[in-house]
């Protein structure tokens, strides 16, 4: 408890400080790249026949993903408080990347948890996390992804807690992880809320964000909220199937998760009967994730956000789709939101307008997509 | 007054320290548990931890989380558990704590918790991933029910911290001896005794020590200045050894012994 009562204060001082948050805002500008653009997605909007497309483009941050943004975040606070040692998390790998680099460019040491199955699944980013200088840790416990590797972080974060911080990766965890992770991601709907302004001179009708543990969809949404005719969808990871152990899709009416505490959160947890934590399973590492962010949970229950789910079939279906119509590939996490995308966009009017958040790229994801594909084919369109 | 407290205060007057084990339920089956039960209980020990097996077991140590695995090859929760302590309850009255991680309590009832742990017979509870912040509702409705609840006070906890947990602690608090997770280790760090002196600044109730005892030596060093050692990894290191043997229980037994020396 004394590392949270410790990051708590720390957080609350910098978020305060104008000089903190003048340094993040330059290296958001300066090393990350941002403003990330707002593409109005033409052939795609096109092929859908319905609202118009816009895509927010964090997967041209530097890295790859908006992973970045809290990754930075995250690093000049742990250095303002002294800390010289930085161990996260990752599943996809993007997070695992993202403060590899932070921690090149801090010269801090860096560990990085992983489950085996999901360095399988994404061997190119645990070699860029290597040539990064960090030290990649494979986690063989349980279903050997996400949860696995943050329960072994905390384990280590307990064990070193003077020296280290733990950067994790997501609006997961005890208190002030979601609040702070949240924070540092907002600065993607502050920029898209002034760009579809500028852009369409209006508001977009729709926001729809990939929900893992939920940081991007966090860090779009948020500057929304008070926008009431701002519709916000979430797009969980349906997997292979609607039953326990082959989805991801905590908020599902049937088959979905109920509430539970898992690894200091509160939240809707995919579980048993009995409260042991179930398997899950996605096609993309970054969604694969029993638990969600606790203020999802939130605007769940109020209504404010809905909660859908695509399928492993229909997130690949529509990697493709926007990789051919307009040149992007996308990470298969935000396939997903491409993928409801897809089932939305052809009901609503052409000036309708959605827009998209595309978290990541998906140069990690080919050796993926290239396995399946060759196993089975699949068209263009659903 | 619970049977916790009373054997504590039975050590008090013999001036005796307490020897607590540890075992996960269902490690490796609820039959076998049962009689690692009493045959610990007749082996010397004053309060038996029994472990709640968990998915996510992330305050524990390999061992203990190779213990949590072949538990949950069976599938059990807290539902299942209890049973073993009714039985228990025939013929041995050595006092009980749950040790848990939130989520299976959680599961198990929404409401009347305390009541149910009660009327099998167990005697107080431990969350590892319950802080105090969060506990006023749960301590309430355990303590109404007449049991225990123990809370960890760890080498980093601040004044302020002991303060609070030593408010919501009952029965005894649960000192860990080092930063991290169960398991064992070579050496007690000199450091514990001196957060011992702190805690009973602020508390009267009997400090127990925890977290990489496994030797007889450890056992006699914690128990000069605390009233109690706790010892988890060595003894469910011992199960794992003996799977599959028909003399697991007493080889179990028969190590718990050899850590007292008494």
């Amino acid at each position: 408890m004394h590392p949270l009562e410790e990051l708590r204060d720390a957080y609350a001082e910098a978020r305060a400080d104008d000089s903190f948050q003048r340094e993040f805002e330059t290296l958001l500008r300066e090393y990350v790249g941002r403003p990330t653009p707002v593409t109005f997605a033409e052939r795609l909007t096109r092929y859908l026949g319905g609202a118009q497309v816009y895509l927010k483009r964090e997967d041209l941050n530097h890295t790859g993903a908006h992973k970045i943004n809290n990754a930075l975040g995250q690093i000049l606070l742990a250095r303002r408080m002294g800390k010289r040692r930085i161990i996260a998390e990752t599943g996809a790998g993007q997070h695992g990347v993202a403060t590899a680099t932070v921690c090149a460019m801090t010269g801090m040491q860096c560990v990085v948890y992983m489950g085996t199955e999901d360095m399988r699944r994404q061997a190119l980013n645990v070699f860029r996390m290597r040539l990064l200088g960090a030290d990649v840790v494979g986690v063989e416990a349980g279903s050997r992804t996400l949860k696995d590797a943050i329960n072994e972080a905390l384990r280590d974060w307990v064990t070193n807690v003077t020296d280290t911080h733990y950067l994790l990766g997501s609006v997961l965890g005890p208190h002030p992880y979601p609040m702070m992770v949240r924070d540092f991601q907002s600065v993607i709907g502050h920029e898209a809320r002034a760009q579809m302004i500028e852009r369409c001179d209006r508001l977009p009708d729709y926001l729809i964000a990939c929900v893992g543990g939920g940081s991007n969809a966090m860090g779009l949404f948020y500057a929304f909220l008070n926008d009431a005719n701002v519709k916000m969808i979430g797009v969980e990871a349906g997997g292979r199937g609607l039953s326990l152990g082959e989805h991801a899709a905590r908020f599902l009416d049937e088959g979905g998760g109920s509430i539970g505490v898992l690894q200091g959160t509160r939240s809707y947890v995919l579980q048993d009967d009995r409260g042991q934590i179930a398997l899950t399973h996605s096609i993309s590492a970054g969604l694969d994730y029993p638990s969600v962010g606790p203020e999802h949970a939130h605007l769940h229950d109020r209504g404010r956000v809905e909660y859908v789910s695509a399928s492993d079939q229909e997130a690949l279906a529509a990697f493709q789709l926007l990789t051919r119509l307009e040149g992007i590939i996308p990470a298969l996490e935000s396939a997903h939101a491409i993928a409801h995308l897809a089932k939305l966009a052809p009901h609503l009017s052409k000036d309708e307008i959605i827009l998209v958040n595309l978290s990541g790229r998906g140069d990690k994801d080919v050796n993926t997509v290239a396995e399946l594909f060759s196993r089975e084919p699949i068209g263009a369109k659903n | 007054m619970t049977r916790i407290t009373r054997k504590f205060e039975l050590l008090r007057h013999e001036a005796r320290k307490a020897f607590i084990p540890y075992i996960t339920a269902g490690d490796p089956d609820l039959k076998t548990t049962e009689d690692l039960i009493l045959a610990l209980d007749e082996a010397g020990a004053d309060v038996i931890e029994l472990g709640v097996p968990f998915s996510d077991p992330m305050a524990d140590g390999p061992v203990i989380q190779r213990a949590s695995e072949r538990a949950l090859k069976n599938r059990i929760g807290v539902a299942d558990i209890l049973p073993i302590v009714e039985r228990v309850r025939r013929s041995s009255d050595v006092p009980i704590l749950l040790f848990s991680y939130f989520n299976p309590l959680l599961q198990f009832a929404r409401e009347d918790l305390g009541l149910r742990l009660k009327e099998v017979g167990v005697d107080g509870v431990l969350v590892t991933d319950l802080i105090p912040e969060e506990a006023t509702d749960f301590v309430a409705e355990i303590r109404q029910a007449g049991l225990d609840t123990v809370f960890l006070v760890a080498p980093t906890s601040t004044d302020d911290r002991i303060k609070l947990i030593a408010e919501y602690s009952s029965g005894f608090i649960y000192l860990v001896a080092r930063t991290g997770v169960t398991g064992l280790r070579e050496n007690i760090s000199a450091e514990v005794r001196s957060i011992v002196e702190r805690v009973r600044r602020y508390s009267p109730l009997p400090i127990a020590v925890g977290f990489g005892i496994s030797k007889p030596e450890h056992i006699r060093e914690v128990w000069s200045y605390a009233d109690g050692a706790v010892v988890g990894s060595r003894l469910v290191l011992e199960i794992e050894k003996n799977l599959g043997s028909p003399l697991l229980v007493e080889s179990v037994a028969r190590l718990a012994r050899e850590l007292i020396e008494r």
